[in-house]
Order: C-alpha cells, then sequence, then structure tokens
C-alpha cells in the first residue's frame, strides 16, 4: 500500500475519528484530515487533494451515503476511492452504499485488521 | 414486549464491547425496571423507528465506562468529560447498529436517530414510549453497565 497519500476521515464522533486516525497511523499513514460531518468533509475535499475518503453515513447536515452520491456525480472526484465505516449493517444499507458507488464497506465495531484488508483491496 | 427482541442487544453489547474495548463482558438477568432514575453515571440514549418504536439506553458506572475509553482510546482516560460522552455517544451508535442487524434477521426492520447523551449522578432516563422497561445488567472487570430497551405497547 502507498502509505503516502493524503485520508480525509470523516464522523461525527471525534472518538471514531481518534480510533481510526490510531489504526492508520499504525498502518503507515501519516497525512490524514478530518471532519466532522459531509459538508465540512466536502469542504474539505474542494481545498485540498485527497487521495481516499474514509466516511461514516449517520452524521448531522450531511450523511456519508449524501456525501458519497455527491462525489460521484462530480466528474473531478468520480473514481475518488470511498471506504464507508459505519454502524449500519443492514442489507439495505449495503445495497444503497453500493448502487451509490461505495469503494468498500466496513461495519461498526471492527478490527484493526478489517480496516487494513479494506484499504489493501482498495488501493492494490 | 416480546422477550425475543432482548437477545440482539445483549449480543450486540457483548460484541460491540469485546471487539472495540478488547473487555470481557457477561450479562446478568435482565429485569423490568420501574423508575427513570439512571443506575449509571453516563447515558447514551438513541431512538428506534420502524415496525414499533422505541429506545435503548446505554448506562455506564464512572469506572467501568472510564476503563472502556481507556482501553479504546489506547490511553488513560482518568474523569467523565467530552471525549467519555462522545465516545459513550458512539457506543450507542454501535450497539443500535448491531443490535438492529439482529433484529433484521428476525424479520423487523429499524431505524435509529442520532444518540443523545446525559451526564451525571443520579440523572434521568427519559424513553420516547411508555412501555416496559427491561434492563440488562453487565459486568466487567472495570465495573457494570446496564443497558435498557424500551418500545411502545
Amino acid at each position: 500500500m502507498d502509505t503516502s497519500i493524503k485520508i480525509l476521515i470523516v464522523d461525527d464522533f471525534a472518538t471514531m475519528r481518534r480510533i481510526l486516525k490510531n489504526i492508520l497511523k499504525q498502518l503507515g499513514f501519516k497525512n490524514l484530515v478530518e471532519a466532522d460531518d459531509g459538508t465540512t468533509a466536502w469542504d474539505v475535499l474542494e481545498n485540498q487533494e485527497i487521495d481516499l475518503i474514509i466516511s461514516d453515513w449517520n452524521m448531522p447536515k450531511m450523511t456519508g451515503l449524501e456525501l458519497l452520491k455527491k462525489v460521484r456525480a462530480d466528474s473531478r472526484y468520480v473514481k475518488k476511492p470511498f471506504l464507508m465505516v459505519t454502524a449500519e449493517a443492514q442489507k439495505q444499507n449495503v445495497i444503497e452504499a453500493v448502487q451509490a458507488g461505495v469503494s468498500n464497506y466496513v461495519v461498526k465495531p471492527f478490527t484493526a485488521e478489517a480496516i487494513s484488508d479494506k484499504l489493501e483491496k482498495i488501493l492494490r | 414486549m416480546d422477550v425475543k427482541l432482548i437477545n440482539p442487544f445483549i449480543d450486540a453489547t457483548i460484541f460491540v464491547l469485546e471487539t472495540m474495548a478488547f473487555i470481557k463482558v457477561t450479562p446478568g438477568k435482565p429485569y423490568v425496571k420501574q423508575d427513570n432514575l439512571a443506575v449509571g453515571d453516563v447515558t447514551g440514549i438513541i431512538g428506534l423507528t420502524g415496525i414499533a418504536n422505541g429506545t435503548i439506553a446505554v448506562t455506564f458506572e464512572e469506572k467501568c465506562i472510564l476503563t472502556i475509553v481507556s482501553n479504546m482510546l489506547g490511553e488513560p482516560m482518568d474523569t467523565l468529560n467530552d471525549d467519555i460522552s462522545d465516545a459513550v455517544g458512539e457506543l450507542t451508535n454501535m450497539i443500535s447498529g448491531q443490535a438492529r442487524k439482529g433484529l433484521e434477521q428476525m424479520g423487523k426492520v429499524f431505524k435509529a436517530a442520532i444518540p443523545s447523551v446525559v451526564t451525571g449522578k443520579n440523572h434521568s432516563i427519559r424513553h420516547y414510549s411508555d412501555g416496559p422497561k427491561i434492563a440488562i445488567p453487565f459486568n466487567t472487570d472495570g465495573g457494570d453497565f446496564t443497558i435498557e430497551v424500551c418500545f411502545e405497547r
């Protein structure tokens, strides 16, 4: 995996952003930025060179699914790797995310190995 | 309330805490709670809508949640602060998500709201419906916590 890439972590819970940052740092990723909802994430995306988005689903203002759809509707970001990390574990959620163009999907709670495996698949 | 609906909440609670906080969790005997007084010092509450409307509350003793969040973040936590409230919100969210996954396998689909968190000694837990409040106590090496499940009649 190319660990020099810049990753945007989007979650309304600071705890989850810290857990994901800890895991990503252990995997060697150092270039990490954060946003606490989809609206802020979009602003970051418009102003910084982001290589991969890791986003929660259920957030105020703009959900992760709405962010994903907005990203995929924009020709600049249509191929941007997008990993959904969410507590939404029902089949319909996964189907909706896949239909919206998610690159991969991790259900909370997760292990560091699960995040690593999904990133390997997305980034290879 | 169908008692079979309780099992997904027990399974979800054990799975979430063992996975995220690396802590062994032992459930006690469920009981019907009569009052609104929280057993714990910090409580996460989340509303559910679907075939029935209801709420789940997860209420932790101070020592218990400090141990859990210390394990989750890999750094010692020694006071109930905004970090702890945030973590309780996320734990409640994850327990809700896993429980809804279990309920879906029983043919019962629910959606969840965004959780809220209340902190302080002797606070009240307000469920959104007037159904019976089923409480399930849990024990960990770090202390005790209780989940409450309440669905409309």
